[in-house]
């Protein structure tokens, strides 16, 4: 693929947003994926690693990847010019479970830059096409400080949408700062979305999500209605080099999104 | 019928093998050190050994494997895959234990929903010559894995040592294909008998005692057991176990070179390696030997069982005989069955 475009999302500059579009047409046409699914992407010389899909499949046109710079790779990736090469493969593993969506509230908790592929859920289910799918939608998302959210334009759009209720909070606000203030397990338990017909859907840093789940049980939400999206260490995405089990489950191939009812029987290897 | 080679034929027949196939067999690298490697002349064969150190997996996944080569050429690179397999192969020597772990690791690289096609194009050009244990170490204990010293399934052809002789079966319809090879002979009545009693004789000292039977529903409810951290005050995670280990599978992948040009190669990596699992956020969901060695363990005996419905273990000894401190697998396993000595439960292992 080629980087058509790549912008800074975060205000300590970590956080860069990369739209690739594909070289040959066949591949853009035969690309499809459902938000959940992620990429492994390459700069030859650098290695490869896995990062969740940012974009929407509802938006046409290049692909996202909002990529933390934290290593050899992820450096590699924040400095390519536009019109670089970057390698792909994907998409892989399994998604967030849109179809049983249907009918239903959804109420999506995010933190930090985990937020990616709940982007590209939020912006699939908005989409017209989409939206009179399923019933209310509820977002609640958190970063550290004001300055590390993610999509502030988008943040700001869906805060004037009235068929979205968006509750933003950081762990330490600054002097301009006029939202919520607090850890997102708390908030969530402020916020306190009914249980009833709604499926909640997780993602965010191993610590968030443990401290997430007993609030979420706290409010009645069942098990089989809990979704989260998980990572681990990855190299070939498809269930043969053997580092990202969970059990017997790989995050890479029967993954990255597991229902709690799935995570409680396997050992908390996350 | 059955067949037999003469010893004194075996460097003509290996050299025939050698001009159509690429020739992989045991070899000694340095002393005492025997590894399966390709052979580029018939003298570099030694067969005199129990079993490899390094197991016969490496025909099929090697150490170190290059998986495409790249080069920029103008704007763009050129890149060359290297999955493409040569020449046809025979592996010749392969232990019993060793043929039956390959059809294991048949199970995670044919896979259900992927495969891999550069393990699968190496076994689909591959005869496999296997060759009886008739003489089985202490440290054996394939009969216990499903396994035997004399097994023959997996293999094409299959050798039995008889000392001045190899009995040949031709078991396979690759292995057919040498039917007429000008090398076999027919063997006497009396040789077939010697094999039989050399194999009535290695099958009764393989060692058919561990209880593997029902493993992994105990394994299962052992998740958090002190069991476990009797077995990490042991380990020292060296990882010899893992690889010299015919089943383990796992594999690193990097990039080896500039920019410019260079190429993709995957590695041999082992679960009990603290930077296996270890993220660059400095998360390590596997954070001490306790989870890496009860990883290593349950992997081979709950989560391969459940995905494949066979424990991902052949008997090879490889690990206890390998191990500088020691650990012995077939003692960890009877330690989570019913028939667990008395002296285990003060610590011991």
């Amino acid at each position: 693929m080629v980087l058509k475009k790549a912008y800074v999302e975060t205000t300590d500059r970590m956080l860069r947003t990369l739209e690739l579009s594909f070289i040959n047409e066949e591949d853009a046409k035969a690309f499809r994926f459902i938000p959940g699914q992620f990429c492994e992407l390459s700069v030859l010389g650098k290695g490869e690693a896995p990062f969740g899909i940012a974009s929407s499949p509802t938006e046409n046109g290049s692909l996202k990847f909002t990529i933390n710079k934290a290593g050899v790779l992820t450096t590699a990736l924040h400095h390519l010019e536009e019109g670089s090469e970057v390698g792909i493969r994907g998409p892989l593993g399994n998604a967030y479970p849109i179809d049983l969506f249907k009918g239903k509230n959804v109420l999506v908790i995010g933190g930090g830059f985990a937020f990616t592929t709940l982007r590209s859920l939020i912006v699939y289910l908005l989409h017209p096409e989409n939206r009179n799918k399923v019933k209310d939608i509820t977002v609640i998302y958190g970063a550290r400080m004001p300055g590390l959210l993610l999509y502030k334009e988008e943040l700001a759009e869906w805060e004037k949408r009235k068929d979205l209720k968006l509750v933003v909070t950081v762990d330490w606000g600054d002097k301009d700062w006029k939202g919520k203030v607090g850890l997102v397990p708390n908030v969530l338990e402020e916020v306190g979305p009914a249980s009833e017909n709604t499926y909640a859907v997780i993602c965010g840093p191993p610590i968030m999500i443990k401290f997430t789940f007993p609030k979420l049980m706290t409010l009645q939400f069942p098990n089989e209605r809990i979704y989260t999206s998980l990572e681990k260490r990855m190299k070939c995405g498809i269930g043969k080099c053997g580092r990202c089990n969970i059990g017997h489950l790989y995050v890479c191939k029967d993954g990255p999104v597991f229902s709690y009812a799935q995570l409680e029987k396997l050992p908390k290897d996350y | 019928m059955k067949l037999k080679l003469d010893k004194k034929d075996l460097k003509p027949f290996l050299q025939s093998l050698m001009d159509e196939y690429n020739l992989f067999a045991p070899a000694q690298l340095a002393e005492g050190v025997y590894v399966f490697r390709k052979i580029d002349h018939p003298d570099e064969v030694d067969l005199s050994c129990s079993n490899t150190q390094k197991p016969a997996k490496e025909v099929f996944f090697p150490q170190s494997e290059t998986m495409f080569r790249y080069e920029k050429a103008g704007k763009q690179h050129q890149v060359t895959s290297a999955e493409e397999v040569e020449r046809k192969r025979v592996i010749l020597g392969a232990r019993p234990c060793d043929i039956q772990a390959v059809s294991l690791l048949d199970e995670v690289f044919l896979g259900k929903e992927y495969t891999d096609s550069y393990y699968i194009n190496k076994r689909n050009a591959t005869t496999i010559i296997g060759m009886a244990c008739g003489q089985p170490l202490s440290t054996c204990f394939c009969s216990s894995t499903g396994g035997s010293p004399f097994l023959r399934k997996g293999s094409d052809l299959f050798f039995i040592d008889l000392g001045e002789s190899f009995l040949v079966e031709l078991l396979t319809e690759k292995g057919k294909s040498f039917q007429k090879n000008k090398f076999f002979k027919e063997a006497k009545p009396e040789e077939i008998s010697l094999a039989k009693a050399i194999e009535e004789k290695a099958v009764q000292k393989t060692d058919a005692s561990v209880p593997i039977e029902g493993i992994e529903k105990r394994l299962d409810l052992m998740g958090e057991s002190l069991f476990w951290d009797r077995v990490h005050e042991i380990c020292m995670g060296c990882r010899v176990c893992t690889y010299l280990c015919p089943t383990c599978h796992c594999f690193d992948i990097v990039d080896e070179g500039e920019h410019q040009q260079g190429q993709r190669v995957r590695n041999w990596d082992s679960c009990l390696s603290p930077l296996y699992s270890l993220e660059t956020s400095g998360h390590n969901p596997r954070p001490s030997c306790r989870e890496r060695t009860r990883q290593r363990l349950m992997h081979k005996f709950s989560y391969f069982p459940t995905n494949f419905n066979k424990v991902a273990c052949v008997g090879c000894g490889r690990c206890i005989l390998y191990c500088p401190v020691h650990f012995d697998i077939r003692k960890a396993i009877l330690w989570t069955s019913s028939k667990r000595p008395k002296e285990f439960d003060g610590g011991m292992i």
